[in-house]
C-alpha cells in the first residue's frame, strides 16, 4: 500500500502545480523587476520584488474610470437581481398559484440563455434606443444575465427556511413583510452572499457586451476590455500587463476567498458558470 | 448552472397552507390577495420579457431581412425570406467553421471530463490536507477571472520571454527557442484548448467529487470483497451511479466550450487564418467587422438551433430532479 499512496501524492502534487502555476506566474511576474522579467532564464519567483508595475497600472489612462466603471456596473446588477430574484424567489418557494410550474421552467431555459447568440441583436436595439456607450444598458444586460440563476438559488436558501418560523412571526402579530425583515432575512444572510458573489463573478468578467455595446465613448469602458487591449496601453511591458490581471482578478479572489469559508465548498457546485 | 441544489433540502410541501392564512383584516377582498404571486414575479418577468425574449425575437426578425450598414442607420429593412439562411449553407467557409466548431467541443469535452474524472477519484483517495490544498487551488483557479486568465496564458506562451518555451527549450526541444504559437494555427488552437481546459476542470472536477462524495462506502467494499479490481468497481459501481451527474456535466461543458468567446476573441480574433474561428466568433465577426448584420443574426439563429439539442435535454434532467425533489 505504501508505494501507492507515494504514488498518489507526487500525482496529486503535480496537478496542484500545474492548475496554479498561472496563477502564480501573473503574480511573479506582476513583483518582479523588468530585467528580470527579461532575463534568459527565469527566476522563479522575484528576487527583488517591485511595485513599480502596479504603479505604471494604476497610473495607466484612465485605469480609475474603468475600475469605477466595473464596480458600479457590476454592483449595480447584483443588487437589482437580487432584489428581483428575492420576490420572484419568494412567490415560488411560499406560495400556490396557477402558473407557479411554467415560470419555474422558464427561469431554468432563460438560465441556459445562449447569450452569445444575442450580440447582434443586442447591438441593433441598443443603437435604436439610442443606448450605445451607456451603463444603463450594461447594467441592465448584466442584470438579465444573472437574474435566473440568482431566482434558483435564493429559492433554494429560501426553501431551507422552515415555513413555521415565518408562521410563528405572523402569529405574533408580524405582517408578511416585518416577518420577512426580521426573520427570513437575517437567516437567508449567507445564502444572499453566496449568490452575490456568483453574480459578482460573472458580471465582473463580462467581456462580450461591453464590446459591442460600449463603442465610442471609451470613458465608459470596463476593466475586461481594458485589460483585453493591454497591448494598446503598455506594448510589450508584461510586468505591467500582469500587475494590471493581477488587479483585475483581485477582487474577486479576495471576494472569494472571505465568502467561501462562510458559504462552503458545496455551493462551487450548486454555481453557475458560463 | 443549477447542477443539485444541495444545501436546500426541499420543503415546499409546507408552502402551499401559507398565503391564504390569517387574514389580519377581516373581510380583506380574497382577490387582491391572490394577486400577490403575480406581482412579484412581474419585474423578473419585465425583465425577461425586454431583455431576453425580444432579442431572440429580434435576432430572429433580423435573419430574415436584408439588414447591413445602411439599414441599421437609416431603419427600413425588407424582407427577403430564406436568402440569408440559403447564403450561408451555401458557403463553403460556413461548413468549414461548423466542423470546427464541433471539432473544438468534441476535444475540449472530452479532455475536460477524462481529467476532471481522474481529479475527481484522486481527491477521493488523497489525505485530508493533500485533498483540501487541492480543492483550494481548484476553487482559486475557477475564480480566476476568464480576461485575466487569457492574458495570463498569452505571456506563458509569449515567443521570446514566455516561460512555455523556456521550459521546452531548457527539455532539450531546441525547436520552440523562439517558437511563435500565435502565428500557426494548429499551435494556437492547441493553446486555446489548455486555456478552457485549465478554466473548465476546476469546475467539473469539484462537481464530480461532489456526487462521490455521496457514494456510500460500504459499496465499495463490498464490491472489493467480491474480488472486483480498480477498473471494475469504477465501471460497475461508481459510474452507473453517478451517470446523471456526469450527463449533467458534460452537457454543461458542451455548452460552455460550444458558445466559448472572450477566450477566443482576445487571443487571436478567430485567425491566424481563421483556424480558431468557431460558430460564436463567426457570428461576431460577419456581424461587427463586415457590417453584415443580417448573416450574422442567421448564424447566431443556426447557433440556437444547435444548441437547443444539448438545451432540451439539460433542461429536462432539471425537470426531472425538480419533480423528485417537490
Amino acid at each position: 500500500m505504501r508505494p501507492r499512496r507515494v504514488v498518489l501524492n507526487v500525482a496529486a502534487a503535480a496537478v496542484l502545480a500545474v492548475m496554479i502555476f498561472p496563477v502564480y506566474w501573473m503574480f511573479a511576474t506582476a513583483f518582479k523587476p523588468t530585467a528580470e522579467i527579461q532575463s534568459e532564464t527565469p527566476g522563479l519567483w522575484p528576487a527583488h520584488p517591485t511595485l513599480e508595475h502596479f504603479a505604471t497600472a494604476v497610473g495607466a489612462d484612465g485605469f480609475w474610470t474603468f475600475w469605477r466603471n466595473s464596480l458600479a456596473v457590476t454592483g449595480a446588477a447584483v443588487l437589482l437581481a437580487l432584489v428581483v430574484a428575492l420576490l420572484s424567489a419568494f412567490a415560488v418557494a411560499r406560495m400556490r398559484w396557477r402558473g407557479r410550474g411554467p415560470f419555474i421552467v422558464m427561469v431554468f431555459a432563460a438560465q441556459m440563455a445562449p447569450w452569445e447568440a444575442l450580440l447582434v441583436p443586442m447591438f441593433v436595439i441598443a443603437r435604436d434606443a439610442e443606448l450605445l456607450d451607456s451603463l444603463a444598458m450594461l447594467t441592465g444586460v448584466y442584470f438579465m444575465v444573472t437574474l435566473p440563476f440568482t431566482i434558483v438559488t435564493l429559492r433554494g436558501f429560501l426553501a431551507a427556511v422552515p415555513a413555521e418560523v415565518e408562521e410563528a412571526a405572523l402569529v405574533d402579530g408580524c405582517t408578511r413583510f416585518a416577518a420577512f425583515r426580521r426573520v427570513i432575512f437575517p437567516l437567508l444572510a449567507p445564502g444572499l452572499m453566496a449568490t452575490s458573489l456568483f453574480g459578482f463573478i460573472t458580471a465582473w468578467n463580462e467581456f462580450a457586451f461591453v464590446n459591442v455595446l460600449i463603442i465610442k465613448d471609451q470613458d465608459k469602458r470596463t476593466l475586461p476590455v481594458w485589460l483585453s487591449s493591454f497591448r494598446d496601453v503598455f506594448g510589450t511591458d508584461w510586468g505591467a500587463t500582469m500587475a494590471a490581471a493581477t488587479l483585475f482578478a483581485l477582487p474577486v479572489l479576495v471576494l472569494f476567498l472571505f465568502l467561501q469559508r462562510r458559504v462552503g465548498a458545496g455551493m462551487i457546485s450548486g454555481a453557475v458558470k458560463g | 448552472m443549477a447542477v443539485a441544489q444541495t444545501p436546500a433540502p426541499p420543503r415546499e410541501r409546507r408552502a402551499p397552507r401559507l398565503p391564504g392564512r390569517a387574514p389580519r383584516r377581516p373581510g380583506d377582498p380574497r382577490g387582491p390577495r391572490r394577486l400577490w404571486p403575480y406581482l412579484l414575479i412581474a419585474p423578473a418577468v419585465a425583465g425577461g420579457v425586454l431583455l431576453l425574449l425580444y432579442p431572440m425575437l429580434r435576432a430572429a426578425v433580423i435573419s430574415f431581412q436584408r439588414f447591413r450598414m445602411g439599414e441599421l442607420v437609416r431603419g427600413g429593412a425588407a424582407f427577403i425570406g430564406l436568402d440569408n439562411y440559403r447564403e450561408l449553407l451555401a458557403a463553403e467557409e460556413f461548413w468549414a467553421v461548423v466542423a470546427r466548431t464541433f471539432a473544438w467541443t468534441g476535444i475540449n469535452v472530452v479532455l475536460i471530463m477524462g481529467i476532471s474524472t481522474a481529479v475527481a477519484l484522486m481527491l477521493l483517495r488523497l489525505g485530508r490536507r493533500m485533498r483540501v490544498a487541492l480543492m483550494s487551488v481548484l476553487a482559486l483557479v475557477w475564480a480566476t477571472p476568464v480576461i485575466a486568465a487569457t492574458t495570463i496564458f498569452q505571456w506563458l506562451f509569449q515567443s521570446e520571454l514566455g516561460v512555455v518555451n523556456w521550459a521546452l527549450t531548457s527539455l532539450g526541444f531546441d525547436s520552440f527557442r523562439g517558437y511563435s504559437w500565435f502565428a500557426d494555427g494548429t499551435a494556437m488552437f492547441g493553446v486555446l484548448v489548455v486555456l478552457v481546459v485549465w478554466q473548465s476542470v476546476p469546475f467539473a472536477a469539484l462537481t464530480l467529487y461532489a456526487g462521490l462524495t455521496t457514494i456510500p462506502a460500504e459499496l465499495y467494499e463490498s464490491a472489493r470483497i467480491d474480488g472486483g479490481t480498480g477498473r471494475q468497481v469504477f465501471t460497475k459501481v461508481t459510474f452507473p451511479i453517478l451517470r446523471p451527474l456526469f450527463a449533467l456535466v458534460t452537457s454543461l461543458e458542451i455548452i460552455w466550450v460550444f458558445k466559448c468567446f472572450p477566450q477566443i476573441w482576445v487571443l487571436s480574433q478567430g485567425g491566424p487564418d481563421d483556424a480558431t474561428t468557431t460558430l460564436p466568433v463567426y457570428a461576431f465577426k460577419i456581424a461587427r467587422v463586415l457590417h453584415r448584420y443580417d448573416l450574422g443574426s442567421a448564424v447566431a439563429m443556426l447557433t440556437v438551433v444547435i444548441l437547443a439539442v444539448a438545451l432540451v435535454g439539460n433542461l429536462r434532467r432539471m425537470l426531472r430532479q425538480e419533480g423528485a425533489e417537490s
